[in-house]
């Protein structure tokens, strides 16, 4: 199956789901025969070959330990965080290499930005948390920040809530305004691609909905990939999804067809509740 | 794929249970259904207003089946949200409950013409030979569509389909010979019409059983293979194993 996910993109390419903005679909990661080891005997991935679409929302699903967290966290290096871990194979973001020697870490993850499980602002005002990644790249001008910080939260679906209370701190925002406040901090410096570890599976359905509203909206802007527990959350936001089990890639096509008539057996009994 | 063990390994047994119940309705909907036509066109064909009666009571029966099983399925879409094979299982379920119910309108027609006819005192018309048999022929497609359902049988479904096809020739053949018979003696017209309005009931159900077995192919391949030709209705069943 592995080996033929890049045909069946291929094919699927003209295809365009119905919840996407019309127009043509550009692969914005591509991974071969991708491989993760965390040590010498534990692989954590094998033989992932997998395209994304610009401007789409690709979802992740799988149970837990198959390796969705561990792919996404390959596409923006967080996996070189930890001891002893390898990468075998190729991940291209807009045909570069990410693993490539030259490759500077930190300007990859301004391009490929990233929000977690629980929200995690700084401890500093709301204005701040959001202006925190131009003031490290030496952006100081408040005219420029002053604008970014208003365009970021607008985006986030944030600013009517919080635009007279900026300059009070982020932690007294509710988790679903925190988790916003994090996308919009993430977005304020312009990254291509936003992965979303479980964004969603700390808060209130209310605000998962805010959230998932937000992931529709800012697609038409960021290549999205999105890890979730929740299938049905899978199946409301994205526009493709992989599923995953035991480190391998198992299936990957749109979510339509993914959600009513899989390929594969192990995928059909993981979205109707019959795996275990 | 779906397999027939596919419902034996859910990790929720109540859900499970819940699908086993909305599909045993189903086939017991089917069940009476069947015997609402098979009784219908007997007492047509015997001048029996008693049976025709029952039958035009029946339907009532039906008509409850159809609601009770609906409210199932929203129950089950709106509390588990299913996805594929259960998904398609629900929406299976749902379409097929609107075919069996017109099937049941059908045969209360049917039974209708049975009671008039029994009525006018009208003597027996040329056409009962062609009822008699076609009458059959889309009981037989019924059963067939139902029990390609039970057992999630595509082939039989295909065949199903395709038997449709001999029905509507034999409808547009009997239709001719009772036109021809009115020609011959304007007297029976009366009669003759009856006559037609049952084939043309029949007709309708072999066009709900075979709506009922696109409905299997459906559920099992996920195929929508509605407003298909027969002969490329079986390509693409063949194309998607």
């Amino acid at each position: 199956m592995q080996s033929h996910a890049l045909d069946i993109q291929a094919l699927k390419r003209d295809k365009v789901p119905a919840v996407s903005p019309a127009g043509p679909v550009e692969t914005s990661l591509r991974m071969e025969n991708l491989n993760l080891f965390y040590n010498q005997n534990a692989q954590a991935l094998f033989d992932i070959n997998l395209e994304i679409p610009k401007q789409r929302v690709t979802a992740f699903i799988g149970p837990s330990g198959c390796g969705k967290s561990s792919l996404l966290r390959c596409i923006n290096r967080m996996n070189d965080l930890v001891d002893g871990c390898r990468v075998q194979g190729r991940l291209l973001l807009d045909n570069e290499d990410v693993y490539d020697r030259r490759v500077d870490v930190a300007a990859l993850r301004r391009r490929v930005g990233m929000v977690f499980q629980k929200p995690n602002p700084f401890p500093k005002s709301i204005y701040e948390n959001v202006a925190y990644g131009l003031r490290i790249q030496g952006i100081n001008k408040k005219r420029v920040l002053d604008e970014v910080v208003e365009k970021s939260l607008r985006a986030a679906a944030l600013w009517d809530e919080v635009k007279d209370r900026l300059h009070e701190s982020a932690l007294g925002m509710s988790g679903g305004q925190q988790q916003r406040l994090v996308i919009a901090r993430t977005i304020a410096v312009e990254p291509e691609v936003l992965l979303l570890d479980e964004p969603a599976s700390a808060l209130d359905p209310i605000s998962t909905l805010k959230i998932e509203e937000l992931i529709y909206e800012l697609k038409s802007r960021y290549t999205i990939v999105i890890v979730t527990h929740n299938m049905q959350q899978a199946a409301r936001v994205s526009d493709m999804t992989a599923f995953m089990y035991m480190g391998k890639l198992i299936e990957y096509d749109d979510t339509d067809t993914l959600f009513t008539n899989p390929e594969q057996k192990q995928t059909e009994d993981y979205i109707t509740g019959r795996y275990g | 794929m779906l397999h027939k063990d596919s419902y034996k390994q859910h990790i929720s047994a109540q859900f499970n249970a819940e699908l086993e119940s909305v599909k045993n309705h189903l086939l017991e909907m089917g069940g009476l259904v069947e015997q609402q036509i098979g009784k219908a066109v007997e007492s047509l064909l015997s001048r029996d207003s008693g049976l025709a009666e029952e039958v035009i009571a029946g339907d009532e029966q039906v008509n409850e089946l159809e609601i009770n099983i609906d409210e199932e399925c929203s129950r089950i879409l709106a509390r588990r949200q299913p996805a594929a094979s259960d998904l398609r299982l629900v929406l299976a379920i749902s379409k097929v409950t609107t075919d069996l119910e017109r099937i049941g309108d059908e045969a209360s027609k049917i039974a209708r013409q049975a009671v008039k006819a029994v009525e006018e005192g009208s003597s027996a018309g040329s056409s009962f030979v062609e009822i008699r048999h076609i009458g059959n022929h889309v009981s037989d497609m019924l059963r067939r569509s139902l029990d390609a359902f039970a057992r999630l049988d595509v082939d039989m479904a295909v065949q199903t389909v395709i038997a449709d096809r001999e029905v509507d020739s034999e409808y547009a053949s009997a239709m001719r010979s009772l036109v021809t018979f009115m020609m011959e003696d304007p007297r029976t017209i009366g009669p003759v019409l009856g006559q037609m309005w049952s084939l043309r009931s029949l007709e309708r159900v072999g066009d709900h059983a075979s709506n009922i077995a696109e409905h299997v192919i459906y559920l099992v391949r996920g195929l929508d293979v509605r407003h298909v030709e027969p002969d490329d209705l079986v390509a693409q069943v063949e194309e998607h194993p």
